[in-house]
């Protein structure tokens, strides 16, 4: 019997006895005068039951699945000849995985080696042997968890504290989950920018101005011997951030005021949508209207007053990228105006303000740290932004504050020095995983600082 | 309107007692009030007299927050919300050329239901108004302008070492008379009030009562309310709102003590709102 089935088999017993618990909860209460002379509801007893059922059940599969495996493959050892074992260690998974193989498949050919027969039958009797007995255990343990929770059933049974504590333990594990991967995803970076720190000084990363991390694959050949200086990546993000948040910041919050403040249910209810059309819009249709239409633009413009502009220059890809995040600049923020209350706005303009004056002095001031919050949500976004600049900014790592030059930024790099085939212990592709962490740390702190903004002045106007 | 209202309703004819007063502040006749094509005011005339309290009361969704509103056109904010009628301020028309809602406000200000300081420090709350009005044209006649409204609404001594604090760090009965201080400062000519102690302990509520006692001698003041012992102890004049109709007005001795309609006296003793 498969695992999946035997879980879907456990699951039906714990729907089994969670059914017969509740039974017997209403046939207590009847003899007792009702269900209000039992401690908790006949449905806490059922669940009670049930997952007295299922959770030792569970833990027994998962236990024997993780353990199977390694004991399982001692024993495979002892029946691997000694003259295997002298030839070292790669020499016994080979062996082991041709046995393994034979007795996946269960193709016994002549020129088969007897010994590897027999140990690939030995293998599937102990499997089977093996799942017999998971499925005896676990099932046995099934209904005796049951059966025990089942006569614990009284009146005074305490059954709904116990429903209630695992209900709380399931919401811990689910909350846990997201913050484990965070702290997963960090140690993998960090392990990986640690090998590289050791070929490469952390000083010269952080503090060298040139990025060229070509290396030699072989040190008989011709090349460079690669420089990592990470300035004009986080130069290159920078501006092409600073760009995009300029256009960005100015137009998605006037037409945040305007959606929030001036425009007419109508209005709203037909531009509100359509703005956030641009938010759906993949990234990489943005990357051919930089590359496409905007960059050959800006250059045709620059040039007629005189300007030398490179075809992809940092212009491009910010104005884009700004556009791009526009909807999340103006979404947030007009949440934020929006939940401004209405009795602020009367306030003033009872004063005899005028709407642009309440709007400016009042409701903007009241929902600002809302407004600064999604404007650095929006800044991470825009430092994490990868295929408008690879398609519109192109891939040299200039040092340069010039907007019309061609930059390059860190994600780009790191896609680049990931793509193709790469080694995975040289300094060029390790590069990118320190890159990732600067990057981790710079976006973290970034969103450290909305967090704390937003949650300092929130609710200040109740 | 079920069919025992809508007799209430038609057995309203006019309104008892005279609407009129001599020299009056601010003078309403025949207002109707429609939001959307539902009619919420239906042919009230009142006038609005110098250095006295009229309160306005009624049964809950009478008509008298959407009258009072009427006064500094508030209603204007409202989309849906259509006034027509003659209204006028000192004999100038509301709606008047000469009259727009900015000036308007500023001669007829506003205390809310419930306290709305704006999300600035106490001394910002108060200098809004002059700011926006350009009242002060240096820092220390502004300075002036807010302690002037801060004592004249009875605040100043318990917020005068902070006034840098936000307004909304303030209790609820402070709040209010931030709100009255902030009124204050544009040197309106008219002050309404809209429940201005509905949101309030009995203290704060006391406290308030006695500064609009104060206020009356330089001000005309409209004050909605729905305690009646509150309407008593600081009005003059009242005005009784039934269904959107404005049922009687008189002095608040004769309203109190012998209504001349028999819907003032059954709501006067309790027998319903």
């Amino acid at each position: 019997m498969s695992t999946t089935s035997l879980l879907l088999l456990a699951l039906c017993l714990a729907f089994v006895s969670f059914i017969f618990g509740r039974q017997k909860a209403y046939a207590v209460a009847r003899a007792h005068g009702g269900t209000r002379a039992l401690h908790s509801l006949p449905g806490h007893y059922g669940l009670m039951v049930g997952l007295w059922c299922a959770l030792p059940a569970l833990a027994i599969i998962i236990g024997w699945k993780i353990f199977e495996g390694p004991i399982v493959s001692s024993l495979l050892d002892s029946s691997i000849p000694q003259a295997i074992h002298d030839k070292g260690d790669k020499a016994v998974e080979l062996y082991k995985n041709e046995i393994n193989n034979l007795a996946a498949s269960g193709k016994i050919s002549e020129e088969s080696d007897a010994a590897k027969v027999g140990a690939a039958n030995r293998l599937n009797s102990v499997r089977s042997y093996s799942a017999i007995a998971l499925m005896i255990f676990s099932l046995a343990v099934a209904v005796i968890g049951a059966a025990l929770a089942y006569r614990k059933i009284k009146t005074d049974t305490q059954a709904r504290p116990i429903v209630e504590g695992i209900v709380r333990f399931f919401l811990v594990a689910s909350a846990s989950i997201a913050i484990l991967t965070t702290v997963g995803i960090l140690f993998s970076v960090l392990f990986e920018s640690a090998r590289f720190f050791q070929q490469v000084s952390i000083v010269e990363f952080v503090t060298g101005t040139k990025w060229s991390p070509q290396t030699a694959i072989r040190a008989d050949q011709a090349g460079s011997s690669g420089s990592f200086g990470a300035i004009p990546l986080f130069l290159g993000t920078l501006l092409i951030s600073l760009i995009a948040m300029l256009v960005a910041v100015p137009f998605g919050l006037m037409s945040a005021i305007y959606l929030a403040e001036y425009a007419s249910p109508r209005t709203r209810a037909i531009v509100k949508p359509l703005l956030e059309i641009l938010a759906g819009i993949p990234t990489v249709v943005y990357g051919f209207f930089a590359a496409l239409t905007v960059a050959p633009l800006i250059r045709k413009l620059g040039e007629s007053i005189g300007l030398s502009v490179s075809s992809e220059s940092a212009l491009a890809a910010g104005m884009v990228m700004g556009i791009m995040i526009i909807p999340f600049v103006s979404s947030l923020s007009d949440d934020v105006i929006t939940a401004v209350p209405q009795a602020m706005r009367d306030g003033s303009s009872g004063l005899g303000a005028t709407k642009s004056e309440t709007v400016r002095k009042v409701v903007f001031p009241a929902a600002l740290p809302g407004i600064v919050g999604g404007v650095l949500l929006a800044a991470s976004r825009a430092i994490g932004e990868t295929m408008i600049v690879v398609m519109a900014a192109g891939l040299a790592a200039n040092l340069t504050i010039n907007p019309l030059e061609a930059v390059t930024t860190v994600t780009v790099q790191i896609v680049t020095l990931l793509t193709g085939d790469q080694e995975f212990d040289s300094a060029k592709t390790l590069a990118a995983f320190a890159l990732g962490l600067m990057l981790f740390i710079t976006t973290l702190i970034l969103n450290v600082i909305a967090l704390h903004v937003v949650r300092k002045y929130r609710e200040q106007y109740d | 309107m079920n069919d025992s209202h809508q007799d209430v309703f038609d057995n309203i004819k006019g309104t008892v007692g005279d609407v009129t007063v001599d020299n009056p502040k601010m003078r309403l006749s025949n207002v109707d009030v429609f939001y959307g094509e539902k009619q919420a005011i239906f042919d009230v005339s009142l006038d609005i007299a110098n250095n006295e309290v009229i309160a306005m009361i009624g049964p809950s969704g009478c008509g008298k927050s959407t009258f009072l509103r009427c006064l500094n056109r508030m209603n204007d904010t409202i989309p849906t919300c259509k006034v027509t009628g003659e209204m006028s301020l000192d004999g100038e028309d509301l709606y008047g050329p000469n009259l727009d809602t900015v000036l308007l406000r500023a001669r007829v200000g506003m205390v809310f239901q419930k306290p709305n300081p704006f999300a600035k420090s106490i001394y910002d709350n108060v200098a809004y108004g002059p700011r926006i009005h350009g009242l002060a044209s240096n820092r220390a006649e502004l300075d002036e302008i807010v302690v002037g409204s801060l004592q004249k609404a009875g605040l100043y001594d318990e917020v005068k070492d902070r006034l840098d604090a936000p307004g909304t760090s303030l209790s609820g009965g402070q709040q209010q008379r931030l709100c009255i201080a902030r009124t204050i400062a544009v040197s309106p000519e008219v002050i309404l009030m809209d429940e201005p102690c509905s949101a309030l302990d009995p203290i704060a509520t006391a406290k308030i009562e006695e500064l609009i006692d104060e206020l009356r001698q330089n001000y005309a003041i409209a004050i909605v309310t729905h305690s009646m012992q509150q309407a008593a102890r600081v009005s003059q004049r009242t005005a009784y709102f039934h269904l959107g109709k404005l049922v009687e007005v008189g002095s608040t001795n004769h309203i109190f003590t012998n209504p001349s309609h028999e819907l003032t006296e059954n709501y006067i003793t309790g027998r319903f709102g």
